[in-house]
């Protein structure tokens, strides 16, 4: 199964397997990743799953939609460039890997 | 172990609450309990992905088990509250046990208004709110053909355009003139009027239902009052809510729309709060006490109602948002429209991009949009933070909102999140 690695906004990394087609928000909420709050359930609603993304995968990923570049602007921890919201990105075994830096806050 | 706090319901009000108060470091007994069999889990998916099958039960449910053991939350399913002994500062349940607490949060929720008609009781007519309820409905769609939908609101249409994505032959019956009239303007009712139309739903908007017609005790079709009957083997009813107050009018709190609750989300006790959609709270934004039932309600009063027992925060102020999901629309809501004489468009029908600003006076009220996801965005910090906005600049698309927002929040040196 491919891997995601989610580090917090103290360092400290932690990975997961996860089932190829699980979002990063699911998974992380699945895993007791509690910085995930994933208040709208997935539907770019809030912007409480955002993660920064590693350079290297933030380029394999495909674009955000207008309405996720939307949401990443009211981002609890202002938006860099490789913001993106996890319940948007779907892990697949081209992604194993993936590195996601957790923001100080969602909310 | 002295008592500590007592969340009544399991909802996404009172899941909030409990996971809120150990972000918050209160380090005391959280006991959340409710009458529902199931774990926690998201109710929007009911009349979305779940009846679709896109989402499964796992998919749903808001943490895994194991995040209350892990947060050390005890959570009580299928257990029912009885009575608030105030005095005693304890919780009567069903089963005759008494949880006792310090502080008390009831998020007890709403249930379906039923539908007082003939009929209304035969098999195959179905209400949408619960999982149970939505396991049901998903299951029995299979086998059905000729759906009625009762109530063309936010639940009644998304279940129509799930059940019209299946395959099924629907209809939905209003009894008010337009679609979701309460809540949105006149040009939005139409495009998702069009919207239902154009993939095979027949709506009928001003129509009253005079029975539910059967046979054998099984559901047959809907007859309405100019005396047409639509055919059906299932009848899903969604014609609102009705707020859970007794268990607070049963301990001699104030009931009015709902559990009154001052600025600070308590009753006149101190010691209890209420939240989410059983709540009647007064809202700035309304300029009025409200009642809210969505999602953004209940997780930003769970999470203010945290802050509030560990001292934090002494006012809710978050600004109301919403959404509904039908067939391949999202309708994004911000603020509160009710009591607008006024509205300015942006965008147009035609493109199906369009923003429908609500105003009382020169006052924004609400925002809502179809395909301009930045307008709602941005228009939700235009309406928090009373940014001034014409009805002419809304209408004008030159007009740069995100620009006019940002050069506000500078002047002004606030930060508005």
């Amino acid at each position: 199964m491919p891997k995601v690695i989610y580090v917090s906004s103290a360092g400290d990394a932690r990975e997961v397997e996860v089932p190829s087609g699980t979002t990063i928000m699911a998974a992380a909420v699945k895993n007791g990743i509690d910085e995930i709050v994933a208040e709208c359930g997935g539907v770019c609603m809030c912007s409480t799953c955002h993660v920064f993304v590693d350079q290297a995968f933030f380029d394999k990923l495909p674009r955000a939609n207008d309405t996720e570049e939307a949401v990443l602007e009211i981002a609890a921890e202002e938006r860099q460039p490789t913001s993106r919201l996890s319940c948007q990105i779907k892990v697949t075994d081209e992604l194993s890997g993936i590195v996601v830096r957790l923001p100080s806050r969602q909310r | 172990m002295p008592p500590g706090v007592v969340i009544i319901g399991t909802g996404q009000a009172g899941f909030q609450a409990a996971a809120s108060l150990r972000t918050e470091g209160y380090q005391e007994t959280i006991t959340l309990i409710g009458e529902e069999s199931h774990i926690p889990y998201q109710r929007p998916p009911l009349s979305k992905g779940f009846p679709l099958g896109t989402q499964d039960v796992d998919a749903i449910e808001l943490r895994p088990r194991a995040f209350y053991r892990d947060h050390r939350i005890e959570l009580i399913t299928s257990a029912k509250a009885v009575a608030i002994e105030r005095a005693e500062k304890q919780v009567k349940l069903a089963s005759g046990a008494r949880l006792p607490y310090r502080t008390l949060v009831l998020a007890v929720g709403a249930r379906n208004r039923k539908l007082l008609v003939r009929g209304a009781e035969l098999d195959g007519v179905l209400y949408l709110r619960s999982l149970e309820e939505a396991v049901v409905v998903r299951d029995r769609l299979k086998d059905a053909r000729e759906i009625v939908v009762i109530g063309g609101g936010f639940i009644g249409l998304e279940i129509a355009a799930a059940a019209a994505t299946l395959g099924k032959s629907v209809t939905v019956l209003e009894a008010l003139p337009r679609l979701m009239s309460r809540v949105v303007a006149p040009a939005i009712s139409e495009f998702f009027c069009n919207l239902h139309t154009s993939h095979g739903v027949k709506v009928v908007c001003g129509c009253a239902v005079s029975e539910i017609a059967g046979s054998g005790g099984k559901v047959q079709g809907v007859s309405l009052k100019d005396g047409t009957t639509s055919p059906a083997d299932l009848v899903i009813v969604g014609v609102g809510v009705v707020p859970n107050v007794e268990l607070a009018q049963g301990a001699g709190l104030r009931v009015a729309n709902g559990v009154a609750v001052g600025e600070n989300l308590r009753t006149e006790d101190e010691n209890v709060f209420a939240i989410g959609d059983c709540a009647e709270h007064p809202c700035i934004f309304a300029g009025s006490r409200v009642r809210l039932e969505s999602v953004q309600n209940a997780a930003d009063q769970g999470q203010f109602v945290a802050a509030a027992i560990v001292g934090r925060l002494a006012a809710y102020n978050a600004l109301p948002w919403f959404w509904t999901d039908q067939f391949e629309i999202k309708l994004q809501m911000a603020g509160i429209s009710h009591g607008h004489d006024r509205t300015a468009i942006r965008g147009s029908t035609k493109d199906k991009k369009l923003s429908v600003f609500y105003f009382k006076g020169n006052q924004l009220l609400a925002i809502d949009s179809i395909n301009r996801p930045l307008d709602h965005i941005v228009g939700r910090r235009v309406i928090a933070g009373r940014v001034p906005l014409t009805p002419e600049q809304a209408a004008d698309e030159s007009v740069d909102l995100k620009k006019l927002e940002l050069a506000f929040r500078q002047q002004s040196g606030s930060s508005i999140h």
